[in-house]
């Protein structure tokens, strides 16, 4: 995974009724915790998945969020709902 | 008990269509004075914003066929403005190039079109009128246009031997996601039980094709495979559980805890019309009668499974069905003392000829 993005129609939503964000696919829905829609909201495609380990670790005053990155990420590329853009 | 939030709306925008499919999920009498005052537009939209507020998130535009309504762009900008999730469930035969421009432009999230069959010629028996040109299209332009494609194929006896066909063709398609829907007996289906019942070896080498096609491509085709009912020995949680997860509503805004509800009789539904949709949703008799775990008989009562929240006693219209007693466990389950009727089903004579689904005259059985 060199830059990835959210597969097309996949959709980062705050839900006010339930107070939490989700990952809004076609006829699903994944609840995301705030690290997680964080982590979404900077998979755009552009970015590699260092810079977006880079940027989280900067607003998070510089813990390692490597693993918790590419977990996530791995997670729902195998669910299919994150893809590589460069490929 | 602290009350369930709905995730999903289904919008049964219109009973007409164009298409006749012989297990269609509509009730048998959708020719009936009472579906033909259709709800306006403003109802579906206040309707939209409703069921947000109460945590909807899924929006499904479906009928009968959901391009047969004229606001089907204000409906779409109703959803995207409501803060939902839309997916038109269409049978593609009115998804023009033009009309699936304006619906991308409207907000629209998602396209779902039906295949009857990979082969044309059986496409087109199978749904009653020439249409698997137009829904190959219509895939194409959903494509070209950026919307994320579920191809769905209700499968049946008639069907289930081309299932290699049919995930050849949605792979070629760019099909997203892949939806197999074994067909569910309730609707149009309970007629056609004869034509359409598979057999075991038809499903076991279908599930060996899923398999294959699973390991070949990956998850760039997410293919959606559960077995049919009939051939379980537990039951499943029909619509997540009763008034658990999900509300349709029918073309004159009756609101309805599943599709076949309507069939279970004494059942009362309210209507949006009338009726805030959160009062429909917490307190009406149609979703509190087997909400939970309270009305269960035996042997779901003392289930020795333990299964009660998870399969919640099973589908309501098929106990009805079966038993003649809407409340009784799913005799799908092997503790129910019905279950000899299940297996019975299965081993059924068998027929070619359907029974064409029609809004001219309606069908009693």
């Amino acid at each position: 995974m060199t830059r990835p993005h959210l597969v097309t129609g996949a959709r980062l939503q705050y839900d006010e009724v339930r107070e939490e964000h989700v990952l809004l696919v076609p006829e699903g829905a994944v609840r995301l915790n705030p690290t997680a829609a964080a982590v979404l909201e900077l998979c755009d495609g552009e970015r590699s998945l260092d810079e977006i380990v880079d940027t989280l670790s900067a607003r998070y005053e510089g813990s390692d969020l490597r693993e918790d990155v590419e977990g996530l990420v791995d997670g729902l590329t195998q669910k299919g709902l994150v893809v590589d853009a460069a490929a | 008990m602290r009350q369930p939030r709905p995730f999903t709306l289904i919008a049964e925008l219109s009973y007409q269509c164009p298409l006749h499919c012989p297990y269609c999920s509509n009730p048998l009498d959708i020719g009936a004075e009472k579906y033909r005052r259709e709800l306006e537009t403003e109802h579906w939209i206040r309707t939209f914003r409703e069921a947000r507020a109460l945590g909807v998130l899924q929006l499904a535009l479906s009928g009968g066929e959901p391009m047969l309504r004229r606001d089907l762009v204000e409906l779409c900008e109703g959803s995207r403005d409501a803060g939902l999730y839309s997916s038109l469930i269409t049978a593609g035969t009115l998804f023009t190039r033009e009309r699936a421009e304006a619906l991308k432009l409207a907000g629209l999230d998602h396209v779902q079109i039906s295949i009857q069959s990979p082969n044309a010629e059986e496409n087109d028996r199978i749904a009653g009128n020439r249409s698997f040109e137009k829904k190959i299209a219509a895939a194409r332009f959903a494509k070209e246009l950026d919307f994320p494609l579920t191809i769905n194929c209700v499968l049946h006896r008639q069907n289930l031997d081309r299932i290699a066909e049919l995930l050849d063709l949605a792979l070629d398609l760019g099909a997203q996601r892949l939806e197999l829907a074994n067909t569910q007996y309730y609707g149009w289906a309970v007629p056609n039980q004869e034509a359409l019942m598979p057999s075991w070896e038809q499903l076991r080498r279908a599930e060996e094709a899923v398999q294959h096609f699973r390991e070949r491509v990956g998850p760039k085709v997410d293919v959606l495979w559960v077995l049919p009912d009939f051939y379980e020995e537990l039951p499943k949680p029909c619509m997540g559980g009763w008034a658990r997860t999900a509300m349709v509503v029918a073309p004159n805004g009756d609101v309805l805890p599943c599709q076949a509800a309507s069939t279970i009789p004494g059942l009362e539904f309210a209507n949006v019309r009338e009726h805030p949709l959160e009062w429909i949703w917490s307190e009406s008799d149609a979703f509190a009668r087997f909400r939970g775990t309270d009305w269960m008989q035996e042997p779901c009562r003392t289930c020795p499974l333990g299964r009660q929240e998870m399969d919640f006693g099973g589908c309501r219209c098929q106990a009805l069905r079966l038993t003649g007693d809407a409340a009784a466990t799913d005799p799908v389950c092997r503790f129910s003392p019905h279950h000899d009727r299940v297996v019975s089903i299965r081993e059924s004579a068998q027929t070619d000829e359907f029974v064409y689904r029609t809004i001219k005259r309606p069908v009693r059985i």
